[in-house]
């Protein structure tokens, strides 16, 4: 028995059913039912694409919410976990340097979600406690009450599934437009 | 705690709910009975004639020839074809035979990241292609392999098989999942990555591309390459919850689907609920060692003014929920998926060992298709191991097993052993291996001893720091991964052969039954003390030491 013709028609019949069939329903199916999240999530201010709502970006400025540490300096184009060690020196190194532009003290101890980088280093979340930690520092940094900044953290903050993952969290971008939107 | 094992339950609870009438179908499909469907794939191929062992094996090595040399030329003309909006350049050779290989064996270990390597012709074309082909493949031979061991007088049709697999129970599949991940935010789209100028004024530049459908088929398929580098931590390819909860559930899906399927095709679902048994008391040990060891903090940030209420959270993404890092790396490594949803590198030592004991095993429901073949290994070593202790000669369903299946048995058994070992020790001598790691010490090993584990078993996963897009790297695990996928499905459709061609005897009240506790007891031991202590020293010298030395 022949077995390399058989092989050559499956190879072409199943490459027109699972590659260009199946691409193109679920290409019709998300561009029609959900082209916001088919094509990024990017969101839009004033027609500028100013991020995605699912990537982190970076944020230096005392003004801004700070998103979690990342591997890749935040590059789209080149997502990675830093891959240490959870005993690895290298993380208490970089630790150190995170503790300090935040001026975190044994008083006043960082949540653990703004020191350890994310998996993809692109975790456009942080938890509200990590948010609720930055609160003084925008508020100076703006110039409102520290009060303010703290509402408005907690109308942005939710949980991901409910009872499933009850700690709440909050995504870092959305809250920097909210904060932006306010001061207008 | 209460949530996690809220989702722990959902999860797998609902998943194995699920696979009872999906092994059910699967099993009426694999038996002939929609023939309008066949009819169809028969023609497609050209005529079905009934396969002895030997012609089924052939008819797999021709299509996985095809698969491998068709992606191989694929990949490495990439540069020269359309759909590459974001101008991918031409890959290394070594590169090529490595992905070629990795995706033609299921496994799906990447030297590369996909969003700054693949045009996205490669990813749907070559790799999506290979994920749904390389999957029924498996499938198919589970089929094979049951039909000769339920006493059918030969194994089928390879190339209606496969058509059955890949069209009627990955494809649908497929686009429900992909469905519902695509509306929850993983991008479908043929647009090259979006520009976007930051809120401070950066401008930072966004992959995308079509993979909602890609994501699909590698979980279902136990795939496990990512669209993206960093897998299903990526946020575009596993963005919310739910979208993880459905991935978790489709990874794991079909490969319990599977066990069932094998029961029925056989004859003997009570068999397959003693399997499944056993597999679930596997799963339930490695799940508890591994959310047990997650919930300890990082060790790196204990001195420092750090609020760690939230166990080791370096390597983790907070959508996804606390027990997303432990239960996925169970899950991933139980079957031979190997996706990851959080960082395999960066776990706490002890761990990471339980996703390499998962890959050491390779059994805990396994790769669709291929998993319940290696537990049929197993299987027939158990009731070797019992016939010798009892004084009977080993049966099992009425064939019996004799020298000649025994040794075939162990070569297969023996070499996955040797494929993981004698790799690591080669890489942990040379610069090869060392030249190459991110971590040092006995994190370092554990690097060198997770890739050659996941290449053998065909998982794909890895401690991701490793430097692996070397030549070294990218040749060595290359030819480990396809040994280690072939052997083991020739080896067994090679041993049904030989059970075939004798007379089967009828069971009596002395043959061993295979359907109560006192088997499942004897498997499960069987696979434990085979497994580890086989990996055991090698275990001591990375994760075992690491903790032992530095976590407090």
């Amino acid at each position: 028995m022949n077995y390399i013709l058989p092989s050559l028609r499956l190879w072409i019949v199943s490459f027109l059913v699972c590659v260009v069939g199946y691409t193109a329903l679920m290409l019709a199916f998300a561009q029609t039912v959900a082209p916001y999240r088919a094509n990024g999530s990017i969101i839009e201010v004033g027609g500028k694409a100013v991020g995605s709502e699912l990537i982190a970006q970076d944020f230096t400025s005392p003004r801004y919410i700070w998103p979690r540490p990342s591997a890749p300096g935040y590059d789209a184009m080149a997502a990675a976990g830093s891959n240490k060690s959870p005993t690895s020196p290298d993380l208490t190194k970089r630790a150190i340097e995170t503790i300090a532009r935040y001026g975190a003290t044994p008083d006043n101890p960082i949540p653990a979600d703004l020191v350890a980088a994310s998996g993809g280093g692109l975790d456009p979340h942080i938890s509200r406690e990590g948010a609720l930690y930055q609160a003084g520092r925008v508020a100076a940094a703006r110039g409102i009450p520290t009060a303010d900044v703290e509402r408005l953290i907690e109308t942005q903050a939710f949980s991901a599934a409910g009872p499933l993952a009850p700690e709440r969290i909050v995504n870092v971008l959305e809250l920097n437009l909210a904060l932006d939107r306010m001061a207008r | 705690m209460l949530a996690s094992i809220l989702t722990i339950t959902l999860v797998i609870g609902g998943t194995a709910l699920l696979s009872w009438p999906l092994g059910k179908y699967m099993a009426a499909l694999f038996s002939g009975r929609f023939a309008g469907a066949d009819r169809l794939f028969t023609a497609a191929t050209g005529g079905a004639g009934e396969q002895d062992w030997k012609q089924y094996s052939l008819a797999l090595i021709a299509i996985n020839v095809v698969m491998f040399g068709f992606v191989f030329a694929l990949l490495a003309t990439q540069h020269l074809l359309p759909f590459n909006p974001d101008g991918q350049g031409a890959a290394s050779l070594d590169l090529v035979f490595n992905t070629a290989a990795s995706f033609t064996t299921n496994t799906n270990l990447q030297h590369y990241s996909g969003e700054s390597t693949w045009s996205y012709l490669a990813q749907l074309g070559g790799l999506m292609w290979l994920q749904f082909v390389s999957a029924a493949t498996g499938i198919a031979a589970l089929a094979a392999l049951a039909r000769g061991i339920g006493g059918q007088a030969t194994m089928g049709n390879f190339f209606l098989d496969v058509q059955r697999a890949a069209f009627c129970v990955l494809l649908p599949l497929a686009i429900v999942v992909a469905a519902i991940i695509a509306i929850e935010g993983v991008p479908m789209t043929l647009l090259g990555a979006a520009e976007v100028t930051t809120l401070e004024g950066a401008v930072q530049t966004i992959a995308r591309g079509p993979a909602a459908a890609f994501v699909a088929i590698k979980q279902l398929g136990t795939n496990g390459g990512g669209f993206f580098g960093p897998n299903s931590t990526h946020p575009l390819e596993n963005p919310s919850f739910f979208s993880n909860a459905f991935q978790m559930v489709s990874i794991i899906l079909i490969p319990m689907a599977c066990v069932w399927m094998f029961g029925r095709i056989i004859g003997r679902p009570k068999h397959a609920a003693v399997v499944f048994g056993v597999m679930a008391a596997l799963l339930a040990i490695k799940l508890t060692a591994a959310v047990t060891f997650e919930s300890a903090p990082t060790m790196a940030f204990a001195e420092l003014p750090v609020r760690q209420d939230v166990g080791n959270l370096e390597g983790k993404e907070l959508r996804l929920g606390a027990i997303t890092g432990p239960l996925w790396a169970v899950l991933t490594t139980a079957t031979s998926n190997g996706s990851v949803g959080a960082m395999h590198d960066s776990l706490n030592p002890l761990t990471g060992l339980v996703p390499m004991a998962g890959m050491w095993l390779n059994e805990t429901f396994g790769g669709v298709g291929v998993g319940m073949i290696n537990m049929f290994l197993y299987i027939a070593l158990a009731v070797f191991v019992a016939g010798m202790m009892v004084g009977r000669t080993p049966e099992y369903l009425g064939h019996r097993i004799e020298g000649r299946e025994m040794r075939l048995v162990v070569l297969a058994l023996i070499s996955h052993p040797l494929l993981i070992l004698g790799g690591t020790a080669l890489f942990a001598a040379t610069p090869w291996g060392t030249g190459t790691l991110n971590n040092t010490g006995a994190h370092g090993f554990s690097e060198i001893l997770y890739e050659f584990s996941s290449s053998a078993a065909n998982n794909g996963s890895g401690f991701e720091g490793l430097g692996d897009n070397t030549p070294a790297w990218n040749i060595a695990t290359g030819i480990v991964m396809l040994i280690a996928r072939l052997l083991p499905i020739f080896v067994p459709l090679a041993i049904v052969g030989s059970l075939m061609a004798k007379r089967r005897s009828a069971e009596s009240a002395g043959t061993l039954s295979v359907e109560g506790p006192t088997f499942g007891v004897m498997l499960f031991l069987v696979i434990l003390i085979f497994g580890a202590l086989t990996f055991f020293p090698a275990a001591a010298l990375g994760p075992i030491a690491e903790h032992v030395e530095l976590m407090r």
